[in-house]
């Protein structure tokens, strides 16, 4: 497949990126003067590697959670594990520079060039110039910025540049876990769409340890291998893959949060690529087709295979709308298909070649599936 | 005057009087002195002093206001007269007084013309900036409720600015308060002739300590009573905790909470 | 008296005739000052500084600093070397700590402001990153205060060098000397010392400013012109950091 070509490139800074397995073990946080705690006995564990999102409302606590990890907030009982072992006893200086950090306000340092503001922990450490310097172009490269960029200041880039300095920066000393806090809640709808898969693709090199906080559902389906889903009074209400929060929500709360079209945003996980698809009847060099059985199923393709039209339910040619291919997902097929009066969605391949149909209702029985195979004792209406 | 003699000059002390023997002996603070001289002394210099300071101000408040409104409705008038203004408030104060003597002579003019000068940049700055700081929603607003130009002014501008031109004005008085005290150079009144007469008596103590006591009190009464009348004028803006804050942190806080009432209120 | 013997100009002439015929004089008497002046400074600085810097990064105590400083304010030079005649006597001590109590309140107004007011998402991400409290203060409240701080430092050195020539009647020295000394001088060589102690305050706030404009960060500067904000903050935002609250009523 392609995937690996990208994966080998884009992968070349760091073949063995290290990262570390996370650990809340009954963790609670009641703070000075505050009637109730803001953390109630949290105990979950994200596999090294693996992206956890933690989520919920306003005021649950997620930002309390994530910063006792690298102490910025004391823990009032309970335990966090970085690879086994007690954060409690480390100076927090020290672990801090082992763990990536990045807010929403990113907290760029203005006085200083992008550069210096990337190196800024590898100085802590103590590293060499060279060494910085090369770490410093790499990570641009990285976050894909100019090399001019390491010269100019903060206020001198756009703010999503300065967003993705602030990642580079976390990333500057190889840290095997990051924490993120709503890293792209202050930005743009498409500018933040950018940065998610801008992430999520370095990721795939990377392979980080990461927690990242945010309140908007779409954006931790998106961006988790697991979601954990708190709630007021920081209550740990469900902690596991997006897809099984979506299928199988544990309460009426979560069921709540993440939306009556859950159903839908559960399709938005899956690709075309994971469905089967049927064959399409393929007519060459608009040669009139005639006597076929279902009009639906006649693609009109040229020299290479790639489709060029249909045929009408009139059984008139017409010119070929919008076609799926591997990646899209089957919320986009979805819509796609109801749009052009539920024919099936005509799907090509890499190059461009028809590869087949994608029918609503197998569509349909992928959901169904799903549920079958995620949610086997499936209580509910 | 021009008769200050400096410290080493061979002065016979005389220090208020054979009758006070604390006087004679040049204590620390005479009270039965003070008494005795406050109807001859004291008293008088007090409303000399807050007669200086309150015509300065006063004049000071009505320049510095017509200068920001100018600045306001022509931004490229502000540098020149913060200019100007800062050129004045930098020139030390005894310096200011002689230089202005060959002009305007020993006479209240002279000391008037230095006070109001100190007086300018303090109040010009806060008053633009005041009305500078009202931010441009709330106009906006205004302005598509229907106002025009001069509402605009006297009804959002003005009110909303008003914390930061009693911030100025309390500057500005303690400040001219604090000066006046120097005016003494120049003329035989206000808490700074005492000062000159203690130095003439041989440093006599008391008439020291109850002149700077006189004109510490005085600024602080002055600057509580400014503070109660702003709670009068503008009882909205009483709970601002503004300087402590940088101006970014007090513009955002201004423009959410106060500005959108006060515009529901007109 | 002087004005009534000679008109306007000539009055200005004689004083630059002084000028001419007792420059080593005024050269020897303008040195005392920036001494004196430098010397109060410099005291005030180091007293102040590290204070408020202090309070400043642990944003306690913004009651008191400015509490202090308001009190300062209040306090007229003059009456401040005239109630210090009656602690100390005349001498450079009492000039001293008159001079450095006129400097210290903008300084430490300013400075408490500035780091006060540092950006805090700026200082928890160099926590988070593992910054030592000390490495934060150091490299990054500080470097991020300074325009404001400095603008403190002017005002101070503006107060200080104004209330410096005041400081003569306590036997300071310097130009001041001459200024309340009319019966040794005339009223030209009056005039003439307040022309150059008017001359120095200028020069050096002009300095300063120049200075403060070096120091400042560049990524500050970018920063300002970014938002269309001026870069440079002047002795008026100094005193604006200055203003009183109504934390005394
Ligand atoms: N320093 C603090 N002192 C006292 N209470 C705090 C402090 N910080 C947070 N809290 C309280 O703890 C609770 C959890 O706060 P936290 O910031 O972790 O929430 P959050 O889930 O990150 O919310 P948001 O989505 O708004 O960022 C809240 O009720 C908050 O008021
Ligand atoms: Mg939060």
């Amino acid at each position: 497949m392609q995937t690996e070509d990208d994966t080998a490139q884009s992968s070349s800074p760091r073949q063995h990126a290290r990262a570390a397995e996370l650990e809340f073990k009954n963790v609670s946080k009641r703070y000075p003067g505050a009637d109730k705690p803001a953390l109630r006995d949290l105990s979950f564990k994200v596999p090294a590697g693996e992206i956890c999102v933690l989520v919920g409302p306003s005021g649950c606590g997620k930002t309390t959670a994530m910063r006792m990890v690298n102490r910025m907030i004391d823990i009032t009982e309970g335990d966090i594990l970085l690879d086994g072992k007690s954060v409690r006893g480390r100076k927090p200086a020290e672990l801090r520079r082992e763990i990536g950090y990045v807010i929403q306000q990113i907290g760029l340092f203005p006085h200083l060039s992008i550069g210096d503001n990337i190196a800024t922990v590898p100085r802590l450490l103590g590293w060499d110039r060279k060494r910085i310097s090369a770490r410093v172009d790499e990570l641009l490269e990285l976050i894909s910025l100019p090399a001019e960029t390491r010269d100019r200041y903060p206020a001198e880039v756009s703010g999503g540049q300065r967003q993705r300095v602030g990642v580079a920066r976390a990333l500057a000393a190889d840290p095997p876990l990051m924490l993120m806090d709503e890293p792209f809640g202050a930005i743009d709808p498409i500018t933040r769409e950018h940065l998610q898969n801008e992430f999520l693709r370095l990721q795939e090199a990377l392979r980080k340890t990461v927690v990242f906080v945010t309140h908007d559902i779409d954006e931790a389906i998106k961006m988790g291998d697991r979601i954990a889903i708190m709630r007021e009074g920081g209550v740990l209400v469900q902690y596991d893959t997006p897809d099984r929060i979506l299928a199988d929500p544990a309460d009426e709360f979560v069921a709540r949060f993440v939306g009556l079209d859950r159903g839908l945003k559960r399709l938005a996980l899956s690709k075309l690529s994971d469905l089967s698809l049927d064959d399409a009847d393929s007519v060459r060099d608009g040669t009139p087709a005639h006597g076929q059985a279902n009009p639906d199923r006649v693609v009109f393709v040229d020299g290479q295979s790639r489709p060029v039209g249909r045929l009408g339910r009139d059984r008139e040619p017409e010119p070929i709308g919008p076609v799926g291919n591997p990646d899209t997902s089957l919320r986009d097929a979805l819509s796609l298909i109801m749009s052009d009066d539920n024919r099936p969605l005509v799907v090509v391949d890499a190059d461009g070649a028809v590869a087949g149909l994608a029918r609503l209702d197998v569509i349909a029985g992928a959901l169904a599936s799903h549920n079958g195979r995620d949610a086997p004792a499936e209580a509910r209406s | 005057m021009g008769l200050l003699i400096a410290a080493s000059g061979p002065v016979i002390p005389n220090f208020g009087g054979a009758s006070d023997k604390c006087a004679v002996n040049n204590g620390f603070f005479c009270w039965n002195w003070f008494t005795q001289h406050w109807g001859s002394t004291f008293g008088p210099a007090v409303v000399q002093h807050i007669i200086l300071t309150a015509i300065a101000v006063g004049i000071g408040f009505a320049i510095a206001f017509a200068l920001a409104l100018l600045a306001y409705r022509f931004d490229w008038m502000e540098t020149p007269i913060a200019g100007i203004s800062s050129f004045l408030y930098t020139i030390p104060s005894l310096a200011l007084f002689q230089i202005l003597v060959p002009f305007t002579g020993l006479t209240r003019l002279t000391v008037e013309i230095a006070l109001v000068s100190y007086t300018l940049l303090l109040l010009f700055r806060n008053i633009v900036t005041g009305l500078r700081e009202v931010p441009e929603e709330v106009r906006d607003a205004a302005r598509g409720m229907g106002l025009t130009q001069r509402q605009i002014l006297l009804r959002i501008d003005l009110p909303l600015a008003v914390p930061a031109i009693f911030a100025g004005l309390r500057v500005a008085t303690v400040t001219t308060i604090s000066l006046a005290t120097v005016a003494a150079f120049v003329v035989d009144e206000g808490l700074g002739a005492p000062i000159f007469d203690a130095i003439s008596r041989g440093n006599f103590k008391t008439e020291f300590v109850a002149a700077a006591a006189l004109a510490i009190l005085l600024a602080w009464v002055a600057d509580l009573l400014l503070v109660a009348l702003q709670r009068m004028v503008a009882p909205w803006a009483a709970k601002r905790r503004s300087s402590v804050v940088p101006r970014s942190v007090v513009r955002a806080i201004r423009g959410r909470r106060r500005p959108i009432s006060a515009v529901r209120e007109t | 008296m002087p004005f009534a013997a000679a008109g306007l100009g000539q009055q200005f002439l004689d004083s630059f005739t002084f000028m001419g015929n007792n420059t080593s004089h005024l050269l020897h008497d303008t040195l005392a000052t920036i001494a004196l002046s430098g010397a109060a400074l410099g005291v005030a600085l180091a007293v102040t500084l590290p204070f408020a810097v202090w309070l400043g990064h642990l944003h306690r105590g913004s009651g008191m600093a400015i509490r202090i400083a308001n009190l300062g304010r209040a306090l007229p030079e003059l009456g401040l070397i005239a109630i210090f005649l009656a602690i100390l006597g005349i001498g450079f001590l009492n000039v001293m700590v008159a001079l450095v109590i006129v400097g210290i309140p903008p300084i430490l107004a300013n400075t408490f402001t500035a780091v006060d007011g540092v950006d805090p998402d700026v200082v928890d991400a160099a926590r988070g990153m593992g910054m030592s409290e000390l490495w934060i203060v150091f490299k990054i409240e500080l470097p991020l205060a300074l325009p404001l701080m400095f603008a403190g430092i002017r005002t101070s050195a503006l107060f200080v060098i104004g209330a410096s020539p005041l400081a003569a009647i306590a036997g300071g020295g310097g130009l001041g000397e001459i200024i309340v000394n009319q019966a040794s001088y005339g009223f030209d060589g009056v005039l003439a010392a307040a022309i150059w102690v008017a001359a120095l305050a200028l020069l050096v706030q002009a300095l300063l400013a120049l200075l403060q404009r070096a120091i400042t960060p560049e990524g500050l500067k970018a920063q300002a012109r970014a938002r269309g904000e001026k870069v440079v903050v002047g002795i008026s935002d100094a005193e604006r950091a200055m203003e009183a609250t109504p934390s005394h009523a």
